[in-house]
């Protein structure tokens, strides 16, 4: 197993099996699936379907009631969230999540955390080596506000700036850490056409600094657009998976999409 | 620059003001009231950047100023064994630094239960804590004396080049002990809040799933945070039990530590300031109005003050008064850009 895991094509990410019960409620019955190392893969299926939940396992927000979740071999379910965070697997939010209290600045240099090392000791005597790990730091940080396009936004306040701002400010922290695996939960929920088109560009340009995307959305142009690979999801169940064009034709996923509207089309 | 001198001064001033007057009544006032405000900078650290509400923040206080008393006038303890356990006098900065060790221990113990317990749990969880303690040094009369309070706690001594070894009974030197130990705490929690570890604390008030999503372990932060905050409160309680020289269970009375919320909450949580303006505020306001008004009124102009803030600054006295300045910096700066578009026009 490890033999195959060490070639070039192994995925960055195996979820193997993975079942979630909630007390009787079946949320996900049983989900397998990979993604390669480098490329968007979309997570996507109708409201319900699991996709968040599917997210939740991953980061370790929630423990499945069985099956596994491999990261480059690691088993992912037993780690705490923040462990997980700290292998390089770090997730956005659905609904807008931004320290709002602190500046757009200060929102990615707290992102940033695991990347640096000072503790409390180090912090209390004003260490050179945390000075300069901290100007470090805050020079990355810097980069990834120009690189999300938020630098004339750095001393505002998180809470004042625009929802598409916010979004963009949640990917922003989300850099921060450093993902090497990075998991979008519904990224342009709620953004314009225009603000969309700029989002996709963003998560483009973030997978062509070599970081592997997991995304779930709902906005099917973005999918198609950006995904290299959609994993359709319903009622718990995986129902179709491969690229772009080849998802679009599948009959079982217009079934789930449009179910009701093809009768309807047919009678 | 100025910004970097100013707290300096103004601790130059709180050092050279008092004393010019030496008058011994405003020493006692300030010294108390310097005390509290070490409390409240502490608890400034849970409920202000943790954003955890401990409303039983006096028993750490408590648990420093027993400890402190203890050791250094000795104590016997009977666990039931063949011999007591018994401890002769210790030097009374042996017994200050254990009093700042076991309040932090307890504040350690509190920590960890902070992570199971969140929110009105943990405000539960933290004022029977102090009831607690409140109970055991009322009946574990054979350590603490009960009601009968802890007698004749020696002071806290210093070594002076032209004195040697003294200990300090005079207000002068107590006062400004208390402000030096203020100084040092403001400087801890400074540099603490500061830092990659003050940043994961304000990310546990801010967004604690987006905190745990970056990878910051928010269990051993919130603990790190509690047991400073504690051997502060500890080292605070120290103070106190060696200035006043006698330690009763009231020390661990619930209004104590609505005290120092208050502190913290007029003069702004969140902010290094916010505990030392709220506390001079609060701490000194009622010793003036003892001057000026009678018994009974006195704490309903109190109360109507306190009200007065939270309405009209809810963030507190600190913040708002940033506000104005920045306020007042924007409008300068928008009539000068105005007065520049005008002449180039």
């Amino acid at each position: 197993m490890s033999l195959a895991l060490d070639t070039a094509d192994a995925p960055i990410l195996e979820v193997r099996e993975v079942a979630v019960h909630f007390s009787g409620l079946i949320a996900i019955a049983s989900m397998s699936f990979a993604v390669p190392e480098g490329e968007i893969v979309s997570l996507i299926g109708p409201n319900g379907a699991g996709k968040t939940t599917a997210f939740n396992v991953i980061t370790g927000f929630l423990k499945p009631t069985g099956g596994k979740v491999l990261f480059r071999g690691t088993d992912l379910t037993r780690l705490s969230s923040n462990r997980i965070a700290g292998l390089g697997v770090v997730r956005t939010f659905q609904r807008t999540s931004i320290f709002a209290g602190c500046t757009v600045f200060d929102n990615v240099l707290t992102g940033m955390h695991r990347q640096g090392k000072a503790e409390t000791w180090g912090a209390l005597l004003r260490l050179a080596s945390v000075r300069a790990e901290t100007e470090r730091m805050r020079a990355e940080v810097a980069e990834i506000l120009a690189f999300v396009g938020l630098s004339h936004r750095a001393d505002e306040l998180a809470g004042n700036l625009a929802y598409g701002e916010q979004r963009l400010l949640g990917i922003a922290i989300a850099l921060g850490a450093d993902p090497k695996l990075l998991l979008l939960d519904e990224p342009a929920a709620g953004l314009n056409p225009s603000e969309t088109e700029a989002f996709m560009g963003v998560v483009q340009r973030i997978r062509d600094r070599g970081v592997t995307i997991l995304l779930v959305e709902h906005d099917m142009r973005m999918v198609m657009t950006i995904s290299d690979r959609v994993v359709v999801l319903n009622h718990g169940r995986i129902i179709a998976e491969g690229p772009p064009e080849v998802i679009r034709a599948n009959p079982d996923v217009i079934q789930a999409y449009l179910g009701q509207g093809v009768k309807h089309a047919k009678g | 620059m100025t910004t970097r001198l100013l707290p300096w001064l103004f601790v130059l001033f709180m050092a050279v003001g008092p004393l010019w007057l030496g008058d011994q009544y405003i020493l006692y006032v300030l010294t108390s009231t310097g005390i509290f405000i070490i409390g409240a900078m502490s608890l400034n650290l849970l409920l202000g950047y943790t954003g955890q509400l401990s409303l039983g923040h006096i028993a750490f206080f408590g648990i420093g100023a027993y400890t402190s008393a203890l050791l250094s006038l000795g104590f016997d303890l009977d666990l039931g064994g063949a011999e007591p356990f018994v401890l002769g006098p210790q030097p009374v900065w042996v017994a200050f630094l254990g009093g700042i060790l076991v309040a932090g221990l307890f504040g350690f113990l509190i920590g960890k239960l902070a992570f199971r317990v969140r929110g009105a749990y943990f405000v539960i969880v933290t004022i029977s804590f102090a009831q607690v303690m409140r109970m055991v040094a009322l009946n574990w009369v054979d350590l603490t004396e009960g009601p009968m309070a802890l007698n004749n706690i020696p002071p806290l001594s210093v070594w002076l080049p032209w004195d040697g070894v003294i200990p300090l009974y005079k207000k002068e030197y107590n006062y400004l002990l208390v402000l030096a130990v203020a100084v040092v705490c403001f400087l801890v929690i400074q540099r603490l809040v500061q830092s990659r570890v003050g940043r994961a604390l304000v990310a546990l008030r801010e967004n604690e799933s987006l905190a745990r999503s970056v990878g910051i372990d928010v269990t051993r932060y919130l603990v790190v945070a509690t047991v400073i905050a504690a051997g502060m409160a500890g080292a605070a309680g120290g103070l106190y039990t060696h200035y006043i020289r006698i330690v009763d269970p009231d020390v661990f009375m619930f209004i104590y530590t609505v005290t120092m919320v208050i502190m913290v909450v007029t003069g702004g949580k969140g902010t290094l300031a916010g505990p030392i303006v709220g506390g001079l505020a609060f701490g000194i306001l009622p010793e003036v109005l003892r001057e000026v008004a009678r018994p009974e009124v006195q704490w309903i102009i109190y109360g109507v003050a306190m009200i007065v803030v939270v309405f009209f600054l809810p963030q507190g006295i600190v913040p708002a008064v940033k506000n104005w300045f920045a306020g007042r910096r924007k409008r300068l700066a928008g009539t000068a850009l105005g007065l520049r578009k005008e002449t180039s026009a």
